[in-house]
């Protein structure tokens, strides 16, 4: 599903982010990737969604060579993935409805067949209830879990997530690796992004940790970094 | 069963086609509908911004409406080169009638037209208020009038100058008046104030276009965090855009109407004046308002401009946006 050869990730400016990164995630694995803050976590999911072009070596998404996407299809690459970010970064003047919708509505569905899909999905948070609310109206927590609606609303291939506990108590942060855990089971290749690495360890999935842009270890068990 | 398997990829082609157009234009329509629902959500702002531009809009054409007034006034005098024959006192009703028919036979005369000087005592009373004062004369003051208009056709100055010299030597005739030349001043003036607009509305269409533009500049750049969002969960840069084309659509239509509005009731508020003045010129000329071809010219603009002032700030804004 995704796989990375020799990859450097340099900056314009000289920031080498990623140095010589081989790895390779199968369908339908769930990988935590730690590290600490600068480590190159956030790049290695930047490189996949295209965000960012990576500068040497070969990365392999689905199938797909990075290189050979051109700009102008970086939109429809982008559709087969899911994103959940640490800030949520949800639309505080649309209603919970609308911004799981997003997705859908990006990808041209029709309005019953959004209406369907948004339902499960906030079902499958336990938002139902809050459908028409506002973000603003939400705790962090129920924010949180909007976000991961969103990301999983169009069936998205991969789900990237980049710090989706940074914000939460440790119970909260358990229930939505629960979450994840849950989509992955359907089949989704989940990478997440994370340095709370107590939580990580309960989760006994596998690890890769990062260091300067290099791979330190690449099992169970994370180092410390 | 061979027709079947024939007829197959055409028919996947066509519905796999039906349905990108109906995807195309459901996504028209949100985005029409969605843009509208911005406007409606910051009433207050967008109303001003709209103001602006209707007035914007209105000013052009409102010069362009008065030169046209102007025009249609001047083409009616210039069209009726006309001689005034003041007859000698002496002449009597009878003799001026017959010299006005005389006149006829001259063949650069089309038509004369005479105004007895007891009508013309009876109208200058009716209009001018001096009607007591007039009262007072024992005898009517004024002359017999002919009102003589020559053959339009190769009229130049110097035979209407020869014209006018044949008509004075007459023993009927006291004066001959024709006075061509403020006529003449009157277009010329006209061109520059023609030229004055074009160039005015020049400016103003630019004026529309920044002000259309950066109202969506910073409707991009208020809206950020979605446009990012959008991005990275696959929207193309056309999806993006929409919304803010429709956008400046709206606030062109809107501004159009604004002008339209601003245009009509004017010249509803000046219709009465300029008849009352009319009337004391004995004409019957009403004021030219916007028809029905240059109220849609009007809205037209208006949606080009905001269509054309919006894709410019799209243009040069979105694509400068990348999700991070």
């Amino acid at each position: 599903m995704i796989r990375f050869t020799n990859v450097h990730m340099r900056y314009p400016g000289g920031n080498e982010a990623l140095r010589n990164i081989n790895l390779h995630i199968a369908q339908g694995a769930m990988v935590y990737i730690t590290g600490r803050s600068g480590a190159g976590k956030s790049t290695l999911l930047r490189l996949i969604a295209l965000i960012d072009r990576h500068t040497r070596g070969q990365v392999i998404i689905n199938g797909q060579n990075l290189e050979r996407v051109r700009n102008r299809r970086i939109p429809i690459f982008r559709r087969h993935i899911g994103f959940m970010f640490q800030d949520h970064r949800l639309l505080n003047d649309r209603t919970v409805f609308d911004n799981v919708a997003l997705p859908l509505v990006i990808a041209g569905y029709r309005h019953q067949e959004i209406r369907k899909r948004v339902q499960a999905a906030l079902d499958k948070v336990s938002l139902l209830p809050k459908v028409n609310s506002y973000p603003m109206a939400l705790s962090g927590g129920e924010q949180q879990r909007v976000g991961v609606a969103r990301a999983v609303v169009h069936r998205p291939a991969i789900l990237l997530a980049d710090e989706p506990t940074g914000n939460l108590d440790p119970a909260l942060s358990l229930d939505t690796m629960k979450l994840f855990e849950q989509f992955n089971q359907v089949g989704v290749t989940v990478l997440i992004a994370s340095h709370d690495l107590d939580m990580i360890k309960r989760m006994s999935k596998r690890i890769i940790t990062l260091k300067t842009g290099r791979i330190l270890t690449h099992g169970g068990t994370p180092t410390e970094a | 069963m061979n027709m079947k398997k024939n007829t197959r990829p055409h028919k996947t082609f066509k519905s796999e086609f039906k349905r990108r157009f109906d995807m195309w234009l459901l996504q028209h329509a949100q985005a029409f509908i969605f843009s509208l629902g911005q406007y409606i959500k910051y009433p207050i702002s967008n109303i001003l911004t709209t103001a602006v531009i209707g007035i914007s809009l209105a000013l052009p054409a409102s010069f362009y409406l008065i030169l046209d007034n102007v025009r249609h006034v001047s083409s009616s005098w210039d069209g009726s080169l006309q001689i005034t024959l003041f007859l000698q006192t002496e002449i009597d009703d009878k003799q001026a009638t017959a010299f006005a028919n005389n006149l006829l036979k001259h063949k650069i005369i089309n038509e004369t037209r005479l105004i007895k000087r007891a009508d013309a005592l009876a109208e200058y009373q009716n209009l001018s208020g001096f009607a007591d004062a007039l009262n007072t004369l024992d005898e009517n003051p004024l002359p017999n009038v002919v009102l003589v208009k020559p053959t339009l056709d190769n009229m130049d100055e110097a035979r209407t100058e020869a014209l006018i010299k044949e008509l004075e030597a007459m023993p009927e005739v006291d004066s001959a008046q024709y006075d061509s030349r403020w006529i003449k001043r009157l277009l010329n003036l006209l061109n520059i104030i023609n030229r004055a607009i074009v160039i005015l509305s020049t400016l103003l269409t630019v004026a529309v276009l920044l002000i259309i533009g950066n109202t969506i500049r910073l409707a991009i750049h208020n809206r950020r965090s979605e446009i990012e969002i959008t991005k990275l969960f696959g929207g193309t840069d056309s999806f993006i855009q929409r919304p803010f084309l429709y956008s400046g659509f709206w606030y062109g239509i809107f501004g159009g109407i604004i002008a339209w509005l601003l245009i009509t009731i004017s010249m509803q508020m000046l219709s009465g004046p300029v008849k009352q003045l009319a009337n004391l010129y004995s004409s019957d000329f009403q004021l030219i308002g916007l028809g029905f071809g240059h109220s849609l010219i009007l809205l037209g603009s208006g949606i080009a401009l905001g269509l054309f002032g919006s894709w410019i700030a799209v243009k040069r804004h979105l694509r400068a946006i990348e999700p991070v």
